[in-house]
């Protein structure tokens, strides 16, 4: 049959995909929305269905300030973002750094809860499974929360040694985004586990 | 709706006493049914594709004499009325097939239940059958007796199921499909036998080591019979003097904290009730038939017949032994 | 067919071979998309072999009945190793290992969309693998030989609690899943990157060859299934290790909700076996016929409704745990409906058989195989989804019959296919064609004694999972006979496996583009040069080599 070359190059008028890192983010975002579906899902399951105390309503006390902490921090992460985009890198650094800090402030507010919960409430992991999958979804976030404070902590320290340019704005874009979700996951744990199963 | 091969059917029927070709009960006749008609539809969808294959790679196949072997065939890329022929046929089948089983579906699961009925709890352990006749009195193991259902007269027998461990599910194909077994769940299913005689079947969900030998025995007795049954079955356990050695040995070993015997120390809910034990055919949950001789066997070591099973070898001398098997086939 | 002369320098074939060491460094620390390809294959095949072996030592066992010949634990371990080898260690690896090397060549890429993490993702699955085989070791400390997992592939509640599985076993099986899930997400996000961002000049979404879309909905599926078990699994561990209560029913937990998840996880998860397969079969059979694919954009998207609708059946395999009445009726609608989008698939295959030239090659021959006998896996697939007769079917030996029908006799097949269609791609030799013939047909007799007659003990009421079973039931016969059905495809494996290395020192040389196919890979070397194209290709239609090979009459007329 025929001989075949390469195919020869002929011009395509523009050419445009997707960009790599946020298609990545994106499915990496399916991928960890599903996971806390899953838990969200028993902890719906198992509302109200534990054999023994303590129940949600004499332990749990609503987190609000530290939930304002989280949610804003998704704006300033925001706003870190257009800074570099700018090129402004002084202002790059204090948003993140103001980033992590409310980032900080969440999870010192879930270790005092959780300390109160197991030190004065007597409630563990293994209590009843109220505990089961209180502990298990609310630590599957805060461990979302820290490997985005680990991440953004290293941008901060890019961002204030200068190793951080415009030129990566799109990473920081793409780190943003995985913020976001974060964020946005804590207000549906919120609602499910301190307002409706309370 | 015998469009499928019937002789194929019978064929099949006659292979097995637990085949679900020879359904005895409603439930089982009602899938048999079904399932005829189910065969019909896939053997004719099996068979236009199977012809349109063999067709076209016969009539289709590339012939190197032909003169037109060196050239490609005319490229078709697709028509439109052609493609949706063959997604609107297919959906119609599937519009028949559901409702045809929507139907069975509601007329096993969601009937009322008569107040004429024999109710049963069936439990599942590792590897053996806990039966309970709560309106009767009566517990036993392993053998599940129920009465005959006659159309005339329905005595339909309410199963409900749960389990003491992991999930089993109970199978007895020619009474009716298979349901599970399953801890802190009740599952509830029926069956109205409509000839009398010993039907098969066995735990049909993983349950751990010896699932192969958690086999089921539903005998199906006459009214007669079944009332002499239970009637039987309601006696507290023999207490027969020429085996009272035996009974020492049983009261004085650990079997007693997992048998029950009625009337005795032995109160145990972890093995089998034992109070009847010589009324059953087999033991070991249908593994073995019930003779002395592996009674004995069974005692000094359940792992010769059934490896993994619970009930530990028990380690009593030959002649512990001994007494304690003619104490237990006493227990008509 | 005619030698070929190729523009592309190839530097691969030539290069001078080096010592061992730095051969073994080379692929150990590799990012090259073919080579992590060719790994997972590789690693694939390897436990593809053991996990026969496992199935053949349990079709001795089953062969008469009260067999001894392995104790009733060994038996559970035997085929919960095999179902989770087959499935995540040889089925999952294998399709990942084609799709690595495929998609990038078949789209026109230099490599994967991020070549680090498709080496971690590679490395950790094999991880994975390694863990569940540790398990012989480790199971119940160093001295417990044999202590191998023994739940089952889908390891119901609670028999993996602590107190119904103690050891270690089962902790190394749901360890094994867990991480080798870690790399399949990062596989799937890999492709799913490539394809969408890394496309030729000219591939629009509309040109991408077939298998690259069945590639893109898979792996969309593996971020929405693969999840989900990775969660159940992390439950499992937090209720063995911390004592956390998911599915222990002695503190309310629940066990149907293990197989809930599971099966959220585990109906998807044999779509993403599946749709690669299909599109091998998408790929190969036009191309034996001579013809276009029939019907292309019925083809898409018929692949993405079976991915959306595939996420709404997984009680299906609950129909009997008791769903009630209108549970089984939702689920048995929407399984049947499956047979739908399956159904274009099928008929398109056959209408691009139809007014072609059928070349009877070796690969075409295995894509036949996969045609005919998916048909009748889909059918008793649709006899089971139909819910009286699968609380009667249900876990029998049917079943079993049914998924090897399409594991074996459909994905089987097409993997078999693909190497005798890619294996020149690959390494620039064909695979020796008598020696193809001999293993296609012994595996195919070998598969329908298998796998035919097994439908028949399931109808006589034969459970599925059991180490040996009672003479009277008349399930004798037909078990001897699938055995050594069993050991006929043995044989033919190892047919296989030798005309894999003997092709690879004495096969004839290939060329370039052996088929006289149409896709972009046959436009490069065979084994194509590391930067796979000298030059970025560009495409006009979604057959580029066609265009390239009947320059007056291309297919970019005819696509609208
Ligand atoms: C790749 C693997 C694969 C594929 C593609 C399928 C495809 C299908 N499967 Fe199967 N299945 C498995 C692998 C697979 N299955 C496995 C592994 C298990 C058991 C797991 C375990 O328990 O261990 C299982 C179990 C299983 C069950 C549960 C049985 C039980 O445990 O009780 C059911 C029930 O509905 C089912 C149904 C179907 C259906 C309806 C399809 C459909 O997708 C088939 C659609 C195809 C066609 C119908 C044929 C082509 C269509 C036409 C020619 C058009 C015309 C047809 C009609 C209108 C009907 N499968
Ligand atoms: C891709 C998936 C896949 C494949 C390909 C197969 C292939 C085969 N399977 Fe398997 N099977 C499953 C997936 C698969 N299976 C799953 C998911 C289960 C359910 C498990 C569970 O219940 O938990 C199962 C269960 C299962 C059972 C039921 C066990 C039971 O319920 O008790 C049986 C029994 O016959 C069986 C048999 C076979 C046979 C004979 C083959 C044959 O086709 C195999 C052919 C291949 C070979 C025979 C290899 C030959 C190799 C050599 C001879 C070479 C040796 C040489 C060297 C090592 C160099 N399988
Ligand atoms: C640790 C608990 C345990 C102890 C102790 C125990 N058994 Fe058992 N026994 C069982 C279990 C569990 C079974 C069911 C085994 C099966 O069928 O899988 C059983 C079954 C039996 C059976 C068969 C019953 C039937 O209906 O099929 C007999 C007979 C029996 N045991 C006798 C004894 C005797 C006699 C002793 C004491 C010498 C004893 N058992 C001690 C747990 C125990
Ligand atoms: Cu009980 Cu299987
Ligand atoms: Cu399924």
């Amino acid at each position: 049959m025929s001989n075949v070359a390469t195919i020869p190059h002929s011009a395509v008028g523009e050419w445009k995909q997707p960009s790599k890192g946020v298609v990545g983010m994106a499915c990496l975002i399916i991928a960890e929305a599903s996971i806390f579906i899953i838990f969200i899902v028993a902890y719906l399951y198992y509302a109200g269905k534990s054999l023994s105390g303590p129940t949600p309503h004499e332990v749990l006390e609503l987190p609000i300030f530290t939930s304002i902490c989280l949610i804003s921090s998704s704006i300033t992460v925001h706003f870190a973002g257009s800074a570099l985009h700018h090129g402004k890198r002084n202002a790059t650094s204090l948003w993140l750094a103001l980033t992590v800090l409310l980032g900080g402030i969440f999870l010192v507010g879930t270790g005092q809860e959780w300390y109160q919960l197991i030190y004065h409430d007597g409630l563990t992991i293994s209590t009843n499974l109220f505990g089961t999958t209180f502990y298990s979804l609310v630590g599957l976030h805060a461990s979302h929360v820290i490997v985005g404070l680990i991440m953004l902590s290293l941008s901060l320290i890019f961002s204030l040694t200068g190793q951080m340019t415009s030129a990566h704005s799109e990473k920081l874009e793409v780190l943003s985004l995985y913020w976001h979700f974060v964020d946005a996951v804590w207000i549906v744990v919120f609602l499910v586990v301190y307002v409706f199963c309370r | 709706m015998r469009l499928f091969p019937a002789s194929i059917v019978d064929f099949l029927a006659a292979q097995s006493p637990t085949s679900i070709f020879s359904p005895s009960a409603t439930p089982a006749h009602s899938i048999f049914d079904l399932s005829m008609l189910v065969l019909s539809i896939t053997g004719g969808i099996f068979l236009v594709v199977y012809g349109l294959l063999i067709f076209v790679l016969i009539r289709y196949r590339h012939k190197p004499s032909s003169p037109q072997a060196d050239h490609e065939p005319p490229q078709i890329y697709g028509s439109m009325q052609i493609e949706l022929s063959w997604t609107v046929i297919p959906i119609l089948i599937v519009v028949v097939l559901f409702l045809a089983t929507a139907r069975v579906i509601f007329s096993t699961e969601s009937i009322p239940k008569p107040a004429k009925r024999i109710d049963v709890t069936v439990i599942g352990h590792q590897y053996w059958w806990e039966y309970r006749y709560p309106k009767l009195g009566v517990v036993t193991a392993n053998e599940l007796h129920i009465p005959v259902s006659s159309a005339s007269d329905p005595l339909p027998t309410y199963l409900t199921m749960s389990s003491a461990d992991t999930d089993h599910s109970f199978w007895v194909p020619r009474l009716a499909g298979k349901l599970d077994v399953i801890p802190n769940k009740v599952n509830v299913m029926w069956v109205d036998p409509q000839t009398t005689g010993l039907y098969l079947g066995q735990c049909a969900q993983y349950c751990g080591t010896q699932h192969a030998k958690m086999l089921l025995r539903v005998y199906v007795d006459t009214p007669d019979q079944f009332a002499a049954w239970v009637a039987q079955q309601k006696k507290p356990a023999a207490d027969d003097t020429s085996v009272a050695a035996g009974k020492a040995v049983f009261e004085h070993n650990s079997c007693i904290s997992c048998h029950t015997v009625s009337g005795t120390v032995a109160t145990g809910r972890f093995g089998p009730d034992l109070t009847h034990l010589a009324s059953r055919d087999t033991i070991a949950s249908g593994a073995v038939k019930n003779t002395p001789e592996n009674i004995r066997a069974f005692i000094d070591d359940p792992a010769a017949f059934k490896p993994g099973a619970l009930m530990p070898a028990m380690h009593l001398n030959q002649h512990d032994l001994d007494l304690v098997t003619a104490y237990l086939t006493s227990l008509k | 067919m005619a030698t070929q002369t190729t523009a592309v320098v190839d530097r691969t074939v030539h290069a001078p071979r080096g010592r061992v060491f730095d051969v073994v460094k080379e692929w150990l620390t590799t990012v090259d998309h073919k080579k992590i390809g060719l790994m997972y294959i590789g690693y694939a095949l390897i436990f593809l072999l053991i996990a026969g072996v496992e199935a053949l030592m349990m079709r001795i066992q089953l062969a008469v009945p009260n067999n001894h010949f392995v104790s009733p634990q060994t038996f559970n371990q035997l085929f919960t190793m095999h179902g989770t080898t087959m499935v995540f260690f040889a089925g999952m690896p294998i399709l990942f290992g084609f799709g690595n090397y495929l998609v990038p060549l078949m789209i026109g890429a230099r490599d994967m969309a991020f070549p680090r993490l498709n080496a971690f993702s590679f490395w950790i699955s094999a991880f994975g693998g390694f863990l569940l085989y540790y398990s012989y070791f480790g199971g119940s400390g160093m001295y417990g030989a044999g202590s191998a997992p023994d739940v089952g592939w889908f390891a119901y509640a609670p028999l993996t609690a602590r107190v119904f599985s103690p050891g270690h076993s089962t902790d190394y099986w749901t360890l094994s899943i867990l991480v080798s899930g870690v790399g399949s997400i990062g596989t799937a996000l890999n492709i799913v990157a490539t394809i969408l961002c890394m496309r030729c000049p000219g591939m629009k979404m509309n040109r991408l060859p077939l298998l690259a879309w069945l590639y893109l909905v898979t792996s969309g599926l593996v971020f929405v299934t693969i999840s989900p078990l990775t969660a159940a699994q992390i439950m499992l561990m937090l209720d063995r290790y911390l004592g956390a209560h998911f599915f222990d029913t002695q503190a309310g937990g629940s066990a149907v909700l293990w197989m809930h998840f599971f099966w959220i996880f585990g109906h998807p998860e044999v779509y993403i076996l599946v749709l690669p397969a299909f599109g091998f079969a998408s790929e190969i059979i036009p191309v034996f016929s001579r013809k276009a694919i029939f019907g292309y954009p019925a083809m898409v998207a018929a692949t993405v409704g079976i991915g959306f609708i595939s996420l709404t059946v997984w009680a299906h395999h609950m129909f009997t745990v008791g769903l009630g009445a209108p549970g089984n009726a939702f689920f048995t609608f929407s399984t049947m409906v499956i047979s739908v989008p399956t159904g274009i698939k099928v008929f398109n295959w056959l209408a691009t058989l139809w007014g072609g030239k059928i070349h009877f090659e070796v690969p075409m021959l295995f894509s036949l195989g996969f045609l005919f006998q998916f048909v009748v896996a889909g059918l008793t697939g649709i006899m089971l989804s139909v819910s009286p007769f699968d609380w009667q079917l249900g876990s029998s030996y049917f079943v079993v019959a049914h998924f090897h029908y399409v594991l074996v006799g459909a994905i089987v097949f097409m993997i078999f296919a693909a190497f005798y269609y890619w294996y020149p791609k690959m390494t620039g030799r064909m695979l020796d064609k008598k020696l193809g013939q001999w293993h296609f047909w012994l595996f195919l007799i070998g598969f329908h004694v298998t796998f035919d007659l097994m439908h028949i003990p399931g109808l006589l009421g034969m459970p599925r999972r059991i180490y040996t079973y009672e003479a009277d039931r008349g399930w004798a016969g037909l078990n001897m006979a699938v055995s050594i059905g069993g050991a006929i495809q043995g044989i033919a494996t190892l047919i296989f496996v030798y005309n894999l290395v003997h092709s690879y020192f004495k096969g004839k040389e290939a060329g370039a583009d052996p088929w006289d196919a149409w896709t972009l890979e046959w436009s490069t070397a065979s084994p194509p040069p590391a930067y796979n194209f000298a030059e970025t290709p560009t495409v006009e239609s979604r057959r580029p080599l066609w265009d390239l090979k009947h320059p007056n009459d291309p297919d970019s007329k005819y696509e609208g």
